[in-house]
Order: C-alpha cells, then sequence, then structure tokens
C-alpha cells in the first residue's frame, strides 16, 4: 500500500488542531493498511511545525516556499498535485475546514480521485475503505463506498475524531523542493481580518443562554434576553440568528464564531448542528430546550426539555425572578 | 456580468421527524416541506446585488425532479432571467462529482462572468459540488465567500475561516464562487415577481440535450456510492426532564443550583 498523507493545517504561526485530529486517525488507518503515514507541510519557516509533527508521523514531507506562507488553494493544489504524482500515496487526508472545504474537491477532481467529504468515521474493512458521514443535518448517517482507484481522499470533520498525544513516532524530516515556478496570477491571497470585538465578550461569561431558529422572529428576542438576565448570563446565538442580522457576529457561537466554554451553556431553540456544537461542547454543564425530541443537541446536553420554547422560556424566567 | 447560479431543492428537515426508506437508498419524503437549500438562496440574493449594480443576466439551473420547477420560478419571480432544469431518470444516485459533471456540461458552452453555488446541500451537506464544477470548467474559485466587490474585471472577496477570521483575496473573473450564508439579506419575491415567473418557460434538459455518456452520470458516473442509511445512534444522552412548562422550571433552577451553576 501506498502512504498515507495527512495534510498539515496552519494559520498565523500555529498548527491548527484538525492536524492533530487526522494524524491521530492517521495511524489508526495506517496500521489497518499497512501503509506508512506522511504529514504533508506547506508553509514558509515552518522548520518548528515540522519537528512537531514529527512525533506523530513516520515522514514529515516539507516544502518550504515564501509563495506558500498562506494557505491558498491555487498554489496548493498545484503543490500537493506534483507531490502526490511524485510519491503516490494511495489515501490523502484533509480537513472539512475552510481550507479543505477550498481545495479538496479540485483537486480530487483534477486528480481522478474519488473523494468523501466531512466524514465522521473512516476505516477499511475487508481491503476497502469506507467513509461514514452525516446528512440532513446529523438525522441521518450514511456509510459510503469508494470506487475502485489508485488514490483516495477524504475530508475529515473538525473536532470529530479524538487525538490523544501518544508515544512520539520520531519520524524524519525530508525536505522537498518547492515545484512553483510562475505566480498564480488568478488567485491571490491579500489579508486576514478579524471580526471585530463588541462590548460582550461572550467568551468570558460563566452563564451563557444561546437562542437558535427556533426563535422564529426578531421580535421574540427580547424573551430570551430576560431570561439570560435572570440567569446573570449572556445573550449569544446560531448561525441562522446571526445571518438573520437578529444578534451581531460577535454573539456567534460555534466554529465560524466564537468557542465559549461557561460553567451553563443553555440552548433556546438550537437543533444542534456540528459547526455549533463544536463551539460549545466544552461547557460544563449544557441544557437544552427544544420541541424536537431527535434534534442532535440532546446528544451533547446534559439535561433536556422537549417543549415548546415559547412556554418554557417565560416559566424559567419567572422562576429564577421568584 | 452574466451570473450562472446553481441551486438545489431540498426538503425542510430541521423540525421533522425523518425515516428511512426500506430500500434505504434515501429518507422518506412524504409530508416534508420542500425549498431552495438555505446557502443557494444568499447565492441567488448575491447574484441579484451584482445584477443591480453591474447589469447583465442570470441563469438558474438545477439538477432535480420536476418539482424543482418551484425552486426555480421562486428565483425567476426575485429577478433572474432564465432557468434550466436538467432532469433524466439516469441522473438518479449521482454523487457530488456526477452532479457537478452535469451542470458542468450545461454550463460550459454559455457565456458567463461568475457561477455561484451556496456552499453546501442542507441534505447531503456535502459542500463538493462548487468547487468540483469550477475545475471542470477550468474556473478560478474560492469557496465560503461571505462578501465580494467588483473591479476591472476582478473580484475582491472574503472567505470565512474558522474562529471569526476572514481571508480577503483577489480573483480573476470568469469565476466560480461557493456563497456562505449571512454574505446578505435574501429578499422575498414580490407579487408581481411571482406571477410573471408564472408565465416564463423553464428549459428542460435531459441526458441526450447533454454531451454525456449514461456512464458519466447517476451511480456509473459517481465515485463514492451509498453502502446504507442509518438513523446515528445517540451516544451521551440527555436527562430529560418532564412535567409542565412550570414543573420542569422549578426542576431545572434546583438541579443548577445544587451544581452551583446558578
Amino acid at each position: 500500500m501506498g502512504e498515507i498523507f495527512v495534510l498539515a493545517e496552519h494559520r498565523q504561526g500555529e498548527l491548527r488542531d484538525v492536524t492533530f485530529e487526522m494524524l491521530g486517525k492517521g495511524q489508526e488507518l495506517a496500521a489497518a493498511m499497512d501503509a506508512p503515514l506522511a504529514a504533508v507541510l506547506l508553509g514558509h519557516d515552518v522548520g518548528d511545525f515540522a519537528t512537531e509533527l514529527t512525533k506523530h508521523a513516520n515522514q514529515v514531507l516539507v516544502v518550504e516556499d515564501a509563495r506558500l506562507e498562506h494557505f491558498n488553494s491555487a498554489v496548493y493544489q498545484q503543490v500537493l498535485a506534483h507531490l502526490i504524482a511524485e510519491r503516490k500515496p494511495s489515501l490523502v487526508l484533509m480537513g472539512q475546514s475552510a481550507y479543505g472545504m477550498d481545495l479538496a474537491p479540485s483537486l480530487a477532481t483534477q486528480l481522478d480521485s474519488p473523494l468523501a467529504t466531512d466524514c465522521v468515521g473512516l476505516e477499511v474493512e475487508d481491503g476497502h475503505l469506507f467513509a461514514v458521514r452525516e446528512m440532513y443535518g446529523g438525522k441521518v448517517s450514511a456509510k459510503l463506498a469508494f470506487r475502485q482507484a489508485d488514490l483516495y481522499m477524504a475530508t475529515l470533520r473538525q473536532a470529530a475524531f479524538p487525538f490523544e498525544e501518544g508515544e512520539p513516532l520520531g519520524g524524519e524530516v525530508v525536505a522537498v523542493d518547492s515545484p512553483l515556478t510562475e505566480e498564480i496570477a488568478y488567485r491571490k491571497f491579500l489579508e486576514y481580518v478579524e471580526a471585530a470585538v463588541g462590548e460582550v465578550d461572550i467568551t468570558q461569561a460563566d452563564v451563557v443562554v444561546a437562542v437558535g431558529r427556533g426563535i422564529k422572529e426578531e421580535d421574540n428576542l427580547p424573551l430570551v434576553e430576560k431570561l439570560a438576565k435572570a440567569m446573570g448570563g449572556v445573550l449569544a446565538g446560531s448561525r441562522p440568528v446571526v445571518d438573520a442580522g437578529w444578534l451581531p457576529p460577535d454573539r456567534q457561537v460555534g466554529q465560524s464564531g466564537k468557542t465559549v466554554k461557561p460553567k451553563l451553556y443553555l440552548a433556546v431553540g438550537i437543533s444542534g448542528a456540528s459547526q455549533h456544537v463544536a463551539g460549545m461542547k466544552a461547557s460544563s454543564t449544557i441544557v437544552a430546550i427544544n420541541k424536537d425530541p431527535d434534534a442532535p443537541i440532546f446528544k451533547v446536553a446534559d439535561y433536556g426539555i422537549v417543549d415548546d420554547l415559547f412556554k418554557v422560556v417565560p416559566a424559567l424566567t419567572a422562576q429564577l425572578a421568584g | 456580468m452574466d451570473i450562472v447560479v446553481c441551486v438545489k431543492h431540498v426538503p425542510d428537515t430541521t423540525e421533522a421527524e425523518i425515516a428511512i426508506r426500506d430500500d434505504e437508498r434515501g429518507i422518506k419524503k412524504e409530508g416534508l416541506v420542500f425549498d431552495i437549500s438555505e446557502a443557494d438562496n444568499y447565492a441567488i440574493e448575491e447574484a441579484l446585488l451584482l445584477k443591480e449594480e453591474f447589469g447583465g443576466a442570470i441563469t438558474v439551473l438545477t439538477v432535480g425532479p420536476p418539482e424543482a420547477d418551484e425552486t426555480l420560478r421562486m428565483c425567476l419571480a426575485k429577478g433572474a432571467d432564465q432557468a434550466v432544469r436538467l432532469t433524466d431518470e439516469r441522473f438518479e444516485g449521482s454523487d457530488g462529482y456526477a452532479t457537478a459533471r452535469i451542470l458542468a456540461e450545461a454550463i460550459k458552452d454559455t457565456d458567463y462572468d461568475l457561477v455561484l453555488t451556496g456552499c453546501q446541500a442542507d441534505d447531503d451537506g456535502s459542500a463538493q459540488v462548487g468547487v468540483t464544477l469550477a475545475e471542470m470548467l477550468g474556473l478560478p474559485h474560492a469557496a465560503l465567500v461571505v462578501s465580494t466587490e467588483v473591479e476591472d474585471g476582478k473580484m475582491t472577496v472574503h472567505r470565512e475561516l474558522e474562529g471569526g477570521l476572514h481571508e480577503v483575496l483577489e480573483i480573476e473573473l470568469p469565476a466560480l464562487l461557493t456563497i456562505q450564508t449571512g454574505i446578505n439579506e435574501p429578499r422575498y419575491a414580490s407579487i408581481f415577481g411571482i406571477r410573471k415567473a408564472m408565465k416564463k418557460e423553464i428549459e428542460v434538459l435531459d441526458l441526450d440535450d447533454l454531451e454525456l455518456a449514461e456512464e458519466a452520470v447517476g451511480e456509473a458516473g459517481s465515485r463514492t456510492s451509498l453502502v446504507e442509511l442509518f438513523i446515528p445512534v445517540v451516544t451521551a444522552q440527555a436527562t430529560i426532564l418532564e412535567g409542565s412548562p412550570e414543573e420542569v422550571s422549578s426542576e431545572l433552577v434546583t438541579i443548577l443550583k445544587n451544581e452551583g451553576v446558578v
């Protein structure tokens, strides 16, 4: 079997968590497929990352180039296509992240490789690779087979695979010459823009009361705001509420917003999409109010109330006031 | 600026109970309400805003059954100029790759400056068709776009990264962008627009109209295949509090006080 590639993700001087999650899964697959595991690191001046990655892979393939300092899927695709043609791995893992989502489908298409995206499971059974992914907002799971090929690709959902620091593998660092020649003019990285910070920092609160799509209308927000006040907490929201403009972006909890770890997280009318859960699952106590008993939020909640939030929220507010 | 927008007609399952069909190839669709996939709704709005600023025509495309006309008509009612539905029994079972192949064949010989898709569909959530389509059409692309600006045949776009961070990049046109929710405020169609859209013709194309072999679409043209669908096992279940709103509130407050969190 050809080696397994894990594309290391890094941004603004840090390796991203999904890198280690993929390497953890990669080690397991490497054992099942009897294949070596290689971390692939593209960047500029990334020697420290390479050293760190040797703990978790048999080899760390490093391509250093000033043009790789910031992620650019067009540039990454060129370099990876070259590296894959040369090393002929049997499997390439990437994150289902802002990077992987921008890169994996076009790279797989260019290289004629079957791709399964946003995998929450990836297993080898009788020598064949199978992926498990979620559909319909996590209410249904699908097991997928890949069409027979020399190279398979999968993107792994962030925070879905556990990573535990094990015995260091002591892999070797292999420097690979950058295959980049001309400047890519059709897509250029310009800069990063940080989200503006508002007057309330939801990451510092002990109690976060978060509201989701179940609130139906902006006019209903004060109902939940009153509850947040009665609990001595701050009001936050899931993506749909922020997309609708009912709460500012700095109040958004989830993968693309803030990650919070309060003592108490109360989810009101939030279904619990994985992107939301990634931003709140480390909270000490999680309570969910939702009228749908099958809502995925009940998988992470400690306590659940399956009822109409428009009845429960006023009752709970009154209870706290009384 | 001529824009192609690819949309998908999907069931709203956020509060619905879901059952898997006996053949395990899909879910039971009876009783479910269908609508345009959420991110696609933002994509069509972004196209309308660009058309208002720069002129041009919007063509909206979907791969789907005749019922998808409902979504196409809503796009026409909002201001799209023409709609094309790609429908054939032989398309059934297409994965993201095969679906992109069908769309690519329908788009490749048309004139456009920009192709927009939603970044991720509400039903399968693959986030795969848009970027795959870009590669097939030979277009530069950017995924998860949350703002656009056009200048001199180029666009400056913001891509959403994790943790509230945006990446700003410059991309040459023609290009393909996958649009993230929240980029704009999708409008509602006017009654006048809806009436006008009822009279417009929706072009329907099947496999024979495209320059594609039967083996390139459906399950044969797919690179992943469905082994089975199942309802996931719920782990670490919540303790569900039962009773009237007053009873559960009282119980919850007692629990939270005992745990010292309020």
